[in-house]
């Protein structure tokens, strides 16, 4: 796989990743992907949208590797995927950082790009990943007193009750 | 005895009067969710045309409702929605549950699916299908005619009886971790 098809050429790679900006480069049809040290994230993407005009977020979202085939490939648990957009020649690029099951925290993009906020909001509902200087971190999908984050792969299908923990109305009341 | 009346005067039990308007003028309240609520539509539409069951007059305000349809899978954050409306309706008041999702959850056995409406809130009348066909919704308002008439009464006794008390179905739970989830 050659990590020059893509937004950011041999040189910049070589050189951001001399300043710890990124781990690793890989390309695959086109599709540039980097992966970013955890710490340096928002350092990275505020390159990315400055010098390279990325100037779009499109999508955040997030993969636990809990009992994958190739869980021994990744180095954390959850795998974080961020998806940017360069909308003047609509060149795309995929950021990778990986997170620990302990406390799992990232900083938040939403000072770079606004649409960073609810999807922030969607991983924290169902993976229960941390975003670190999110202005409104609050659940998005489900109820506020749900205490799971059901997309994690250690949380049962069919749930732990909550679906059937409703008052039961009956005829003749209220 | 033989009694003498005019031609314009009929003798009747009042709980039989009470019934026949009832049952011949039912107001739904459409609760569509999903798919269902399409052939929800295409029932009170022209060619199925509801209006010939005097069923024709949905109202998207619960307070001038006696008849809940709820068309569609109902998930853990719509429930508490759909209590409220249920107790909104003026009595008396009856339930159709149309669907095999908001029978039984249908093929959505999930941690945000409720797995029956009846399990919350009575119901009258069940339809099956994924999504029914409007004959089938025409054929559950005529089931619920029937039913009103054969044990309607004019103060709605009916519903305090024992068995219409009761939940319709055992309700075999999963334990529930961290005390609950959601209060009433």
């Amino acid at each position: 796989m050659g990590a020059k098809d893509g937004p950011l050429n041999e040189e910049t790679i070589a050189a951001w990743r001399t300043e710890g900006l990124l781990d690793e480069a890989s390309s695959f049809r086109g599709q540039q992907r980097l992966i970013v040290p955890r710490s340096s994230l928002r350092r990275t993407a505020g390159r990315l949208r400055d010098e390279l005009r990325f100037d779009m977020l499109i999508d955040v979202t997030c993969v636990d590797y809990l009992a994958h085939p190739r869980r021994h490939e990744v180095a954390e648990r959850f795998g974080l995927v961020y998806q940017l957009l360069r909308t003047e020649d609509v060149a795309r690029l995929t950021l990778r950082v990986f997170v620990g099951e302990t406390t799992p925290c990232v900083e938040s993009l939403v000072p770079l790009w606004e649409s960073a906020n609810w999807l922030e909001r969607e991983v924290w509902d169902l993976f229960g990943i941390r975003f670190e200087g999110h202005p409104d971190l609050r659940r998005i999908l489900l109820p506020e007193p749900f205490r799971a984050h059901p997309l994690r792969k250690d949380y049962p299908l069919q749930g732990l009750g909550e679906r059937h923990n409703f008052p039961v109305l009956r005829r003749g009341e209220g | 005895m033989a009694l003498e009346l005019p031609d314009q005067v009929v003798v009747t039990k009042l709980d039989a009067l009470a019934n026949w308007c009832r049952k011949n003028s039912l107001w739904p309240m459409p609760f569509a969710t999903a798919c269902c609520g399409i052939e929800l539509m295409a029932t009170g539409a022209s060619r199925h045309d509801v209006a010939r069951f005097g069923a024709e007059a949905f109202r998207f305000t619960p307070r001038q409702c006696d008849l809940m349809i709820v068309a569609g899978r109902v998930v853990m954050k719509m429930l508490p929605v759909l209590q409220r409306i249920w107790q909104q309706m003026l009595e008396p008041k009856w339930c159709i549950s149309m669907g095999a999702c908001a029978s039984s959850g249908g093929v959505f056995d999930t941690y945000a699916v409720v797995q029956g409406i009846d399990r919350f809130i009575p119901v009258d009348i069940y339809i099956p299908g994924c999504p029914p066909r409007p004959e089938q919704l025409i054929q559950a308002i005529i089931d619920l005619q029937d039913l009103i008439e054969r044990e309607g009464t004019v103060e709605g006794v009916e519903f305090r009886l024992r068995e219409r008390q009761q939940p319709k179905r055992a309700l075999l739970e999963l334990p529930v971790i961290d005390g609950p989830v959601r209060s009433g």
